[in-house]
This record gives C-alpha cells, structure tokens and sequence, in this order.
C-alpha cells in the first residue's frame, strides 16, 4: 500500500518537474516498461492475500490511470510547444500574389440558348436542328416562297452554286420543314442556330441566331400562340409583367402573321424591359399556312398551329445590356471576358435563368 | 411607300389626329417605319424683293444685293446669280436655315470681305426642280403682296413612310390605304366619283399585242393626246410630290407619277410623233439592244416583254421606257400607255437586267387588271387640263380576260384560327368595306374577291383580312400548359452543351466565328476537304464555307495577340462543311492556346503551353463526358495543320474505328506564314460527330459501386525499351498482365543519354496493385512483378533496367 502511494508520489513530482521529452519518455519505461515499476506491481496481485486483492487492484489502476495521464499531457504539453516554436519561424506574407486560375466562359449566345431551350422545355418544347447549308426548296419554296415571289428579295440569300439550288439557310424555318416531313403530328418544337444574310453593317451581320418555334397539334390558334410568346418574354427577361403588341405583318409561310413588339423605357441610358411606351421589335410569328402543312404532307383541314422566329442576339443584346451586335463576333478577348458566362452557371428553372 | 395626312384626306374623311393615325395605320399592318417634317424649318424661307443689287468690290461675278423683307426690313445679301437684279421677287434664305438640298444650314458669313445675311435661292436649293441656273424668279403679279411672307404655305403634315408588306400592292396608292384606313373604322371612305373621257376621236395609232408563249402583257389600254404643250406642273400637283419628297419634273411626267402615287397604277407615256407606224407588244429577242430612260443601254435576251414599233424597242413593259420616245417639254403628241404585265415577266427580266423601279416594283407585285381605263381617265384629263389638247377614246387590246375569284368562306373559320369571334354582320361589313362582294349561301359566306387584291386566293387570306382589320389585341391570351411528353434534347444534344461547359471549365473562352472564312486560311487547314465556295460572297475574306474551325481561331487569336495579351486559350464548338449539300457537315470543338501556361512569378517557374496541356483538356473533358480514359487508344498520325512530331490523335479504343480528336503543336509554318508571335501555340479538334453516345447512361454507369479495403501496394519499375516503343505500348503491357490486380499504372520518369544505350530510352513506371479479394503477401507481390517484367519484355523488347 505505501509502496504504491510511494511510487505516486516520487514520480507525479518527477513528472510535473520535467520538461524534456526523452526524459518523460524514460519516465514512461521505468514506470510501464516491462519490468517497470508499475508493471512489476501488476504482476504482484496474483500472490497477494485473497482479502486485499480487490482493494490493491483497484488502487494500482487508479495510479496506473493517474500517471498516464499525466505522462500523455506532458509529451501532448511539449510537442505542442515544439511545433508553436517551429510555426514562429514559418511565417509567410499572405499578402503576396496567389497562383493565376484562368477562368473560361460560355459565350453569352450559347449562354442565352440554354436560357431559351430551359424556358421551353416547361412547357413541352423539344429541340431540334437542321444543316446550315440547305436547298433551296426548304428554305422558300416548301415554305410557300416560291421562285419569282417578292419576298425572297427581303432575304439577302448567300448562295453555294450558280443555279441557285443550295444555299445558306436564311432563316431557321426550313427546320420546321425538316422536322414535319419526318415524322406525325402533333410538333412542339424549337429550333435554335446559325442563320446567314448577306448584309452586313453596323446593325447586321452576315451570320446571327435564330429559334424557330412551332406548335402544331389539332386546335392550335392565336390565343395559344399569343399565350406562349407572353410566357416566353416575361420568363426570358425575368419580369413579372410585360407589355406585347402583336402587329400584323406579312410572311408567306404563315397566315395570319404578326411582329411582336415589347414595351420599354430607357433608364439612365438602359432598357428597362415591361416599362414605358416606347416599343422595340423582337419576333415575328403567325399561324403555319395551309400551303406549307400541305407541302408536308401534314392534312391542314385536320392540323393547324403556331410558328415564330426569334432573333437570339437581339434578345442577348436587350436581356444583357450588349450595344454592338458585330462584337458578338469579334472574338475580343476583353468583350468574351467582360459578356461571358461562368460555364457553372448553368441556366435553369429552379435556379433561375440568371444570376 | 410614302403618304401625307392630307394626301389621305382626298379619299378619306376623318377629323382625327395624325397620332391616331400613325397608331391605327401600324394597328392594320401598314407599318409606320418614319415620320418627317419635310416643312420643319422651312418657314423661315420668305418671298423677298431684290431693292438694289451692285458689284461685289472684290470679285467680278459676285453681286451684292440688298433685299426687302417688307416692313422696312432689308438684309445685305452677296449673289453669285447672273438672273440677280433690281426689282426681282425670289426667295430668301435667313442665318440659320437648313438649305433642303444640301442640308448645311447658313450662318452670316464674309464673303470676299462684304458680309452676307442669308442667301437668296435657287430651285433646286429648295428642291423644287433640278433647275439650278440662277435664283428663283416669282412673278410680281401673284407674289408682290407676299413680300415678307413665308414661301411655303403647305400645311404642317407630315410626310410618313410606310413599309408595305410584299403581298399588299393595292397598299402601294393612296387610296388603297385611304380604304384600309376605312375599314378598320378610321375615317370614311369618300366615293369619288372619277370623271371619264368624252371623245369621238379614235386611237389612231395601232397597238398590237402578239401571242405568244410566256408573252407578259395580256392588256394594253392606250389613248393619243394631241396638241399638248407640255409645261411645269400647277402649284397644287408639285406640292403634293414635294410633300412626299419627289421632285417635280414635267407635267406629263409628274401627272404619270402622281395617278402611280395615288391610285397605284403605273402608266406610261410616249412622244407619240416617235413612235414608227404602230405599238407591238412581244417577246425579245437574243442581242436586241435599247437605252432606257435611266440613260444605261441594255442588251435583251429572249423572251422579255418589250413593247417595240417598227424600228425596235421602245421599252421594256412595266419596268422602263426608252429615251427614243420620251416625252420633253416640246412633245406635243402623246401616247399614254396603261396596261396590265404580268408578275412573274417582270420578275424574271428585271432580276436579269438588275433593274430596279417604281414601276416594276409595283408590277411585280400585281397591280388591279380592272385599273386599266381608270388610269387612263384620270391621266388624261389632267393632261387635258394642264397641258391642253385633245383626247381620243381609249383603245384596250387584251389577249386574256380577267377572272373574278370567288371564295366560299366557312365564317367559323375565323374562331377556329384566331380563337375570338366576331357577328356575321361585323364580318360581311369588313368584307365589304375593303372591297368584296359576298352573298351567304347556307353556312357559307360566298366571296367575290376584289380585283386589286392578288394575295387573297384561299380561306385563310379571309380570315387573316378579318383579324387584321378586328385587331390583334381581340386575340385573348391562353396560357401553356407546363407538360412535358418528350425530353428536350437528345443525348446527342446533351453532349453537345456538356463538351461545351466542359472546355470552358478548362480556362478556354468560348468564341463563336462565322461559318464562312478567308480562303487564304481556310487553305492552311482544309486536309483533305474540298474548298466550299460562295456565289456571293458578302466580301472575298469570307468567300469559302470553313473546312476547319482553326482558320477562323487562328485569325482571332492572332488579332487578339496584337492587342497585346499574350497567354489566352479560345474554342468554338460549332459546324465545318465538307461538301456543297445540305447534312455535309460536322459539329466539332475546336480550340487554341498560345503564350505561356504559367509566366515566371515570385512563385512559379515559366513554362510554355504544351501538348501535354491541350491533351489534359482533351482527355478531362472526355472523362467527364463519360467515356472510360482505360480504353483511350492514342497515335501520332494527324492532318499536315499540327506539328508533324508534336501531335496526336485519339480513339476511344484501341479497336479504332473513329478518330475522336486530334491535339497537337500547331505546323511552325503555318505561324511563319501568318505571321503569328507568341511562344507556343496548341490546339485541338473534337469531332463530336464520331463520339459513340456511351451505352450506358451515367445512372446506369453508377449503380455498382466495387471498391476495395484490402492493402494495395505500389512497385516502381524501370524498362529499357526503344526509342520507338510508346508509353501507351508499355501501360497497355502492364494493364494486360492482370486487369483484376493492376489498379494504377503512373509513369514517372522518362530518361535517355548517359548510361542509356544510343535509339534505347528508359520509362520508369510506378503500378499500384490491389486485390478486391485479400491481403497480397510477399510472395503473391514477386509473382506479379515476375509476371509484369516478363510481359513487358516480350511484347515491347523492353530489358528491365537493374
């Protein structure tokens, strides 16, 4: 009994006096090792007196626990003050330049392009496409423009042979050609892409974007189209109310047809879209001519619907404050910096279209 | 086409406001593009007398003049006029204004020393006629009391402009509008009753009009006016063209234009003392030549409608006369020509002759067949009235008879289409206000469609008449349903957007360039591809479709280059044509790297951008697309545009059936030739087109989920091989030996020189090896590595190096 609380004792003040790491460790040996003070004590408990074997046991752990612990805390105590008296030779001025990180973007075309295809996808628009380079039957004629109508004239048409049979789409229409004569109604598609026009000047370019929309299905009329285009801007722009004037317009493709005008203020030299009573043209649209339906073999007594045709820089341009639309095209490394987009920021619903 | 409010009000009566107007005219699709003042300013333009004019002191042929403004107003004015003298009325210009031809606006100014107030002006200044020979002259009677006062008494209305659709040529004329205005609830429309000619002489001169094929005159209504003296047109009609912006020319011409202007029907008139023998109408022939009013001589083909006597062409119908029977001021017999050409003719020879005029614009679009007499009455009673002489009866030839369209029109069409309704009685009144004629007949409205009216054929062109005139804001709003059948993009379509965010989290900036490009560059990257070429060329830069989207890039980049930035990576992902017809063309991702990937930095070394950086992008953004980089098969053979030694093309297996992507240095003498600075430039190609949609989709990829916790070992490994044995050749050994147990093959070193031998290099790999089944122990260990030592010899010559 004295034996133990003699050993306590020596080495709980041997211990609180040290400071040495080796020492401590030598502590531990003489106390744990396998001859150790300690460890010689546990051996004992066998031979002692069946009557104060519980009670030596008990004892032993508890000063076996006590110096342990104390012995932990001291090395535990000194390494710590070790590696502190090692950090205060590691300090770095964090104010010095960090590694460069080269951030790319999505250029705000294709970034408005995901904007528009998430917007339809809502309401059950599908995306389709179609080759840059076309015939001239579904680029005009299949769309009710045939030769010698005035109306080709209002496309400046680039052309890949003499004949005038191939060209550069001039609108993104021919999709809905493509897309009807390939399979059965109902259509609910939208056709985003490259569209060309030999014009150029500051307000056009020989190549933009269009999206072509159409709906065809048994009882499609105005009202849906009217209903989707107003869904359609008031989500592109991110307001809650708009103001739309449908203009009537002619396209040979559709009949009735009409331009799209919004409503905007200029604010401070921005366009406040849904605001004010100036208006700016954004899309034109009609319901689908019973000639074109025809031409795809689609029976217009039985099926009629809706198409439009919007510009997608134009929108770019209005949602995103961009005043040159050749810059678009420029490939400005400042302008592609400045207008693009993180590819993180994926537009979709729940998210928003936009930060 | 341009209009005035007044000029409208000849057919329209109406007290409402040009706003409403200018709103109602776009309301019914007649869109508004412009409104201009042509009078704004000109107020200041007073009628003013010449009181004394002297000799400039200080140049010969100028004068000074001093001039009453009545009231004992005078200003010094300098005159440079040889018609400036004492006593004359003209018209005087103050500081300040704008001279309409020139549009500079006058300021007092010294001229020679003598200070000038203003400046007295010539017709053509104030572009009243091209006459620029000296100062206006005004007559004393009608203008003395005038003194003062402002020479233009027009009214304030203004001049709009119009853009009319293509398949509204009734819309070209003033009344055409007047009655669409009319229909739509805008004003009434007045019923002018036009006047007819009363003669008994006969139409002497004979007009004939042959029949033959694609012959593109089927009417021709003529009348002779004889005895006319041509002359300036009377201040009304001069006003009215200047109040659209035409200028004056002649009467006979201006009376033409105006009738055009404002009934939309184009006629012709001809010096009748021109005219050998008699008119035929007929089919040119190959080489026949004639100059045209436009003073251009043109060389016919076959087959244009040319209206011709004895000794040729005279004109070609419906699109320009000749200047052999123009009419001048001393014409003093005329022809006066109104006939009906057909659409399609005048097309087609106008587009071959590159002609464009007021006249063919309108025929081309189709002008009223039934206008023809109506034309010609009021043209030539206004030539009477001006101009004196007489007139005989009209003469119309026709080789086809105009036939009424009729339409048997489902009135519930129109709720069908534009989703709200209107009475009945509202339809047949619209119907009936822009011209038709309609009967019901059971459920049906039986339409008998106007003649000025070509574009309406079908049903539908009824109902679409019927919402334009209603207005478009009757068409109610339904709101989508948000239901979705079908997803919205294909695989093929969600890669593409995936490959494209994917590059850009890559640091590259995406670009989007035209699909057409400089043949010059397009040549440096075609391959093998044939050069697309454009017709019509917006410029000869643009002139080919691109065969490579490096051209354009490596333009880009270089212009990019030049405005100082030296490290920048760019990419396009969009199409490259390799052929003329629709569907011969692929959508790639292309992109370039120039400068330095990291510039030396307090704590970076400097390095230049390297194959190895766009091979990362590459077979990164492949991962994450979700192909398996195990199965990757990589080789050196790519198109003569990379560098022959630094580049490389992918397969997504070794069984390589598609090139997937080339990555490479980009040829150093395509950057001589371009002349492109920088350190290094990198570039790379994916086809998308030739990526295999993985099979499995990523859910599919993700539902087992096998990892092991059994210890894994890593051994290093040194092989001496040749120099012409591939990393690839090596790993792909290595992963052969047992797939099961290899899990990570890294290579660590490439060494060649000292202690090497001469065309041997060394490749030092580290392989981790792993059991999904136990601990490996020692001797498991030495069998692998035995097993890895000896295949690799044998199936690379490889010697493990000691």
């Amino acid at each position: 009994m004295s034996d133990l609380k003699k050993i306590k004792d020596e080495y709980l003040s041997k211990l609180k006096r040290q400071s040495n790491l080796s020492e401590i460790n030598e502590i531990k040996s003489n106390l744990f090792g396998k001859n150790g003070l300690i460890s010689s004590q546990f051996k004992k408990i066998g031979s002692i007196d069946e009557n104060e074997r519980k009670k030596f046991a008990s004892d032993l752990n508890v000063i076996k626990d006590e110096l342990q612990d104390l012995i932990n805390f001291k090395i535990n105590e000194i390494q710590n003050a070790e590696i502190n008296k090692k950090l205060e030779k590691e300090k770095i001025d964090v104010t010095l330049p960090e590694r460069t990180f080269v951030r790319g973007k999505i250029h705000p075309v294709s970034q408005t392009i995901d904007e528009i295809s998430s917007i339809f996808s809502e309401i059950g628009f599908n995306v389709e496409e179609g080759p840059d380079v076309e015939n001239e039957y579904n680029n005009f004629t299949a769309l009710n423009t045939p030769d010698n109508h005035p109306a080709r004239d209002m496309h400046d048409t680039f052309y890949l042979d003499e004949k005038k049979e191939r060209l550069l789409r001039t609108h993104t229409s021919p999709v809905q050609i493509r897309t009807m004569l390939n399979a059965k109604p109902p259509f609910k598609i939208i056709a985003p892409g490259r569209t060309y026009r030999s014009d150029s000047d500051q307000t056009h370019a020989p190549m933009f974007h269009q999206v072509e929309g159409l709906h065809i299905d048994k009882d499609i009329n105005m009202g849906h189209l009217k209903g989707c285009l107003n869904y359609f801007i008031k989500e592109f722009f991110e307001v809650k109310k708009i103001k739309m004037r449908f203009r009537p317009s002619h396209f040979p493709f559709t009949e009735p047809s009409a331009e799209v005008d919004i409503g905007y203020e200029l604010k401070d030299g921005k366009i406040i879209i849904g605001e004010g009573d100036q208006w700016l043209e954004i899309l034109g649209c009609g319901m689908v001519h019973p000639n074109v339906l025809k031409n795809v073999k689609v029976d217009p007594t039985k099926f009629q619907g809706y198409a439009f045709g919007i510009g997608i820089d134009r929108l770019a341009m209005l949602k995103y404050g961009i005043n040159d639309l050749r810059a678009f095209f420029d490939c400005d490394y400042r302008w592609l910096n400045h207008f693009g987009f993180d590819p993180l920021d994926v537009p979709t619903n729940y998210r928003g279209l936009s930060r | 086409m341009k209009i005035t409010f007044d000029w409208l009000k000849d057919y329209l009566g109406t007290n409402l406001k040009e706003e409403k107007l200018l709103e109602q005219l776009t309301n019914i699709g007649l869109e508004v593009e412009g409104v201009e003042n042509l009078f704004d300013g000109l107020n200041l333009f007073k009628v003013a007398k010449i009181i004394k004019t002297e000799k400039h002191p200080n140049a010969d042929r100028l004068k000074v003049c001093d001039v009453s403004l009545g009231k004992k107003e005078f200003k010094k004015v300098v005159c440079g006029a040889d018609n400036a003298r004492d006593g004359l009325i003209t018209i005087y210009a103050p500081p300040g204004a704008i001279i309409p031809k020139t549009k500079t606006k006058l300021v007092i100014a010294k001229i020679r020393d003598v200070t000038s107030y203003g400046m007295l002006c010539s017709e053509s200044e104030l572009n009243l006629s091209d006459e620029s020979e000296g100062i206006i002259e005004l007559s004393s009677s009608k203008y003395e009391k005038n003194i003062g006062k402002s020479y233009f008494s027009k009214s304030n209305s203004n001049l709009i402009d119009l853009s009319i659709t293509p398949n509204r040529p009734d819309c070209l004329g003033v009344r055409g509008i007047a009655r669409d205005l009319a229909a739509s609830g805008f004003g009434k429309l007045m019923n002018t009753k036009e006047k007819k000619i009363k003669s008994n002489l006969k139409q002497t001169l004979k007009v004939k009009i042959n029949k033959e094929n694609g012959q593109g005159c089927s009417v021709f209504g003529s009348c002779l006016i004889t005895n006319v003296k041509n002359s300036e047109s009377p201040k009304w009609l001069k006003d009215k063209l200047v109040s659209i912006g035409q200028k004056p020319i002649s009467a006979i011409v201006d009376i033409t234009n105006y009738v055009m202007l404002d009934i939309n029907r184009p006629l012709h008139a001809y010096d009748a003392d021109k005219i050998e023998k008699g008119i035929i109408v007929r089919n040119s022939k190959s080489g026949e030549k004639f100059t045209a009013l436009d003073n251009k001589d043109y060389k016919l083909d076959n087959g244009m409608c040319v209206i011709t006597d004895n000794k040729g062409v005279l004109g070609l119908g419906g699109i320009i006369g000749g200047t052999r029977s123009g009419t001048e001021f001393d014409t003093k017999n005329i022809l006066l020509e109104s006939a009906y050409f057909e659409p399609t003719s005048i097309r087609n020879t106008a587009k071959k002759l590159n002609i464009d005029t007021d006249a063919k614009f309108r025929f081309e679009r189709g002008i009223d067949p039934l206008s023809i007499e109506d034309g010609l009455n009021k043209a030539a009673l206004l030539i009477k009235e001006i101009c004196g002489g007489e007139i005989s009866k009209i003469d119309v030839q026709k080789i086809k008879n105009y036939k009424t369209k009729i339409i048997k029109f489902d009135p519930n069409l129109l709720k069908k289409i534009s989703g709200f309704k209107i009475s009945d009685k509202e339809m047949i009144k619209i119907l009936e206000d822009l011209g038709f004629k309609s009967k019901k007949e059971k459920k049906y409205l039986k339409l008998t469609v106007p003649s000025w009216r070509p574009d309406i054929i079908q049903e539908i062109d009824v109902v679409e008449e019927l919402v334009r005139i209603s207005g478009y804001e009757k068409i109610k709003i339904i709101d989508p349903i948000k239901e979705r059948t079908k997803s919205t993009l294909t695989q093929s379509q969600k890669l593409f957007h995936f490959l494209q965010r994917a590059i850009a989290s890559k640091g590259y900036l995406e670009t989007i360039t035209w699909s057409f490009t400089d043949s010059n560059f397009n040549n440096y990257f075609k391959g093998a591809n044939e050069e697309i070429k454009i017709v019509n060329p917006i410029s000869s830069e643009l002139g080919v479709l691109r065969n490579s989207i490096f051209s354009n890039l490596i333009m880009y980049i270089n212009k990019n280059l030049d405005r100082g930035f030296k490290d920048l990576s760019i990419f396009e992902i969009g199409p490259i044509f390799t052929g003329y017809n629709p569907g011969q063309q692929s959508t790639v991702i292309c992109g370039l790297s120039a400068g330095k990937k990291y510039r030396s930095s307090w704590i970076d070394k400097e390095r230049n951008v390297d194959v190895f950086d766009v091979k990362r992008d590459v077979v990164q953004t492949l991962v994450e697309a979700g192909y398996n980089s195990e199965n990757f098969f990589i080789d050196s053979e790519t198109p003569n545009y990379y560098h022959p030694g630094k580049s490389g093309r992918l397969f997504l297996n070794k069984g390589k059936d598609k090139v997937v992507a080339y990555f490479g240095e980009i040829h150093p003498n395509i950057l001589k030739s371009i002349d492109i600075k920088t350190e290094s430039l990198v570039g790379f190609e994916i086809l998308m087109d030739n990526l295999k949609l993985p099979k499995k989709t990523l859910n599919n990829q993700k539902i087992s989920f096998n990892v092991s916790d059994f210890q894994k070992s890593e051994r290093d490994f040194a092989f001496i091989v040749s120099k012409d044995i591939k990393a690839q050749d090596l790993i792909n050994a290595v992963s052969s030996v047992d797939q099961n147990l290899i899990s990570n093959i890294k290579v660590f070193d490439i060494y060649e020189g000292e202690n090497i031998p001469e065309n041997q290099k060394s490749i030092a790999i580290s392989v981790t090896i792993q059991s999904s089944e136990k601990t490996l122990n020692d001797s498991d260990l030495e069998n692998i590595n035995n097993l890895i030592i000896k295949t690799v010899e044998n199936k690379t010559g490889a010697k493990i190096r000691s």
